[in-house]
């Protein structure tokens, strides 16, 4: 498998992020949330490591953040 | 009737009657209001040897510390005026910022990688001290010669443009004078009166947050980082910045919503309510200034207005998160000066002007867009900007990925000029990306100083290991010439080499690069002089 990368790894970080807040823009809370399940299921085709994935959701299950 | 507007914090330049006030004189250049963007104008413009004449309604800057964040172009464009050491010396250096969410961090940043600059990267420092090294840079200047007329309580009530000149109606203490110029150099802040007056949009967008700024003394034990709390623990704000200036003052930023009565939110007990939350009970601290204040990005649609020419907060209004204020105005007054000197002089059509005019909004640009987005981040407008924002927040302290996405202010950075008019040839087969035409020059050692004190403040010609060509002379310009031979230093082989064996650049007086080639070709040379001077390619 390949491992879960989490060190950075995407160009123009800012600009990454501003287009992805600018899909929901005008949506409503359901429609943004399809939005991001259909995201989701686009990126995990693309990553397609069964392994990597089990691993990405296992992240995203425990926020880590405990403040 | 001009009554100050706000309490000074230095008397700088007193009211004087000016010899004209008797008779109306024509300057050729005025600059409109004495904040850092119109007192670096003047100074630029005086030290060329330009007459200017700079008005201002009060006599010195107002009190409050307001921009605190000088970054390292800037200094190094004081350097060059020959005021950037004192303001080093006397501000605060910093380079690590930490990032904090509710009581935990979430990691640091360095502001400053690599070795091999002047300057570091940004100095904390209060807006009047800025100002008034500027000013006593200005007073040396003056006692060797350059001919700069600053004058106190000189309010402008108006204002006719014509198509050969401007003239403006002055209000003084001992009455009213006309005077008219050339130029007319509008740095009157974002509030711009000569803007309102002259009927020119300054469109963009407010965002609706408010933040509290309270500048302290203490003897709280914070070391000299910049520190930004998400959500923080003491809930004094949705935010929390703390920043060290000297004379042993923090600001603190609290950024408190919208819907606020400001004047309720600036009583003394309700900011020590926030203050005390934060800091804890034991630590005992007096207030200096506060002030409230809300973010809005916006920009003129043009910055000159046929012999009217806006720089800094006037021109373009950016949000306080990214230091991208005072930092952008002190590089309009960079561009501008050298182009009006040379128009002024005959050496370059006025059309160069139009160049002022397109580089500095792309810079505008890149400024709004940047601090618009640190702004979406600090403060999300929507439910899903909300919850990216917190996830990135969740993500952050495990997942090295997410610390570049937490936006809490991107600090500025001067821009490259790409796609300038001006540009001329990148003939430097892979030239290093930094050093593009367009690119304002990195610093880097040189002998036992640095590069950027070799270039000056005309056109240069720098080689490396490029021959020994002697300066040039066109059109009446004069480009001097810094010829480095043997083996050059690593940080400037670098970033101005890269692969290459050779290579020869041509600098504007603002320390842009022009062009560069390989080899040295005096006819690519004049050429691009050409088209850097707006004469066209």
């Amino acid at each position: 498998m390949t491992p879960l990368n989490t060190a950075p790894n995407i160009d123009d970080p800012d600009g990454f992020y501003a287009e992805l807040v600018a899909a929901h823009d005008g949506l409503t809370p359901d429609d943004s949330a399809a939005l991001n399940a259909r995201l989701i299921l686009l990126l995990a085709n693309h990553i397609g490591d069964r392994a990597t994935l089990r691993d990405a959701i296992e992240a995203a299950k425990r926020p880590n953040f405990s403040g | 009737m001009l009554d100050d507007r706000y309490p000074l914090a230095f008397r700088l330049y007193p009211y004087q009657q000016a010899p004209d006030q008797s008779h109306e004189a024509h300057h050729p250049v005025v600059v409109l209001g004495g904040g850092p963007v119109g007192l670096a104008t003047a100074l630029d413009l005086g030290l060329q040897g330009i007459p200017v004449v700079l008005l201002d309604d009060h006599e010195g800057p107002g009190q409050g510390s307001r921009a605190i964040c000088f970054a390292k172009r800037t200094l190094e464009i004081a350097q060059r005026y020959g005021c950037g050491t004192p303001m080093v010396d006397k501000g605060v250096v910093w380079n690590l910022g930490k990032v904090f969410r509710d009581d935990a961090k979430l990691f640091e940043f360095n502001l400053l990688p690599e070795d091999g600059h002047r300057f570091p990267a940004f100095i904390n420092l209060q807006q009047p001290y800025f100002e008034k090294f500027l000013f006593e840079r200005i007073e040396a200047a003056i006692a060797d010669g350059a001919p700069i007329d600053i004058r106190g309580k000189n309010r402008v009530d108006g204002v006719e443009t014509r198509d050969d000149l401007v003239r403006l109606e002055v209000t003084t203490p001992d009455g009213p004078y006309a005077l008219t110029t050339d130029w007319l150099i509008g740095c009157d802040g974002a509030g711009s009166p000569l803007r309102k007056r002259m009927g020119l949009g300054f469109e963009g967008q407010v965002f609706e947050d408010n933040f509290l700024i309270a500048d302290i003394t203490m003897d709280g034990d914070f070391p000299t980082e910049r520190w930004f709390w998400f959500e923080p623990w003491f809930k004094s704000g949705a935010s929390t910045l703390l920043h060290k200036q000297p004379d042993g003052v923090w600001r603190v930023d609290f950024q408190i919503g919208w819907d606020i009565d400001r004047d309720e939110e600036l009583k003394e007990d309700k900011v020590r309510a926030r203050l005390d939350a934060m800091l804890g009970p034991e630590v005992s601290y007096d207030l200096v200034w506060t002030s409230i204040y809300t973010f809005q990005c916006r920009r003129m649609t043009t910055f000159r207005q046929g012999r009217v020419i806006f720089a800094g907060d006037a021109a373009h209004q950016v949000s306080p998160f990214g230091a991208r204020g005072a930092n952008s105005g002190i590089q309009d007054a960079d561009n501008l000066g050298w182009k009006l000197g040379l128009v002024l002089s005959g050496q370059a059509p006025e059309s160069l002007l139009d160049s002022y005019d397109s580089e500095r909004r792309l810079a505008a640009d890149e400024n709004i867009l940047n601090s618009t987005r640190s702004t979406e981040f600090i403060t999300p407008k929507t439910p899903a900007s909300r919850m990216f924002r917190d996830a990135v927040l969740d993500l952050a302290q495990d997942h090295p990925f997410a610390r570049p996405l937490v936006n809490s202010g991107r600090l500025s950075l001067p821009s490259t000029y790409d796609g300038s008019p001006l540009n001329g040839e990148d003939a430097l087969p892979d030239g290093p990306a930094r050093t593009r035409p367009g690119s304002p020059c990195p610093d880097a050692p040189l002998g036992e100083g640095f590069l950027l004190d070799q270039l000056g403040g005309g056109f240069v010609l720098l080689t490396l290991n490029a021959g020994d060509p002697a300066p040039l002379e066109m059109h009446g310009l004069n480009v001097a010439t810094l010829n480095l031979t043997g083996a050059l230093q690593p940080d400037l082989r670098d970033r101005y080499l890269g692969p290459a064996g050779s290579a020869v650049y041509l600098i504007r007086p603002d320390q842009h690069v022009a062009a560069r080639w390989q080899t040295f070709d005096p006819e690519r040379v004049v050429q691009a002089l050409a088209t850097a001077t707006g004469h066209g390619s």
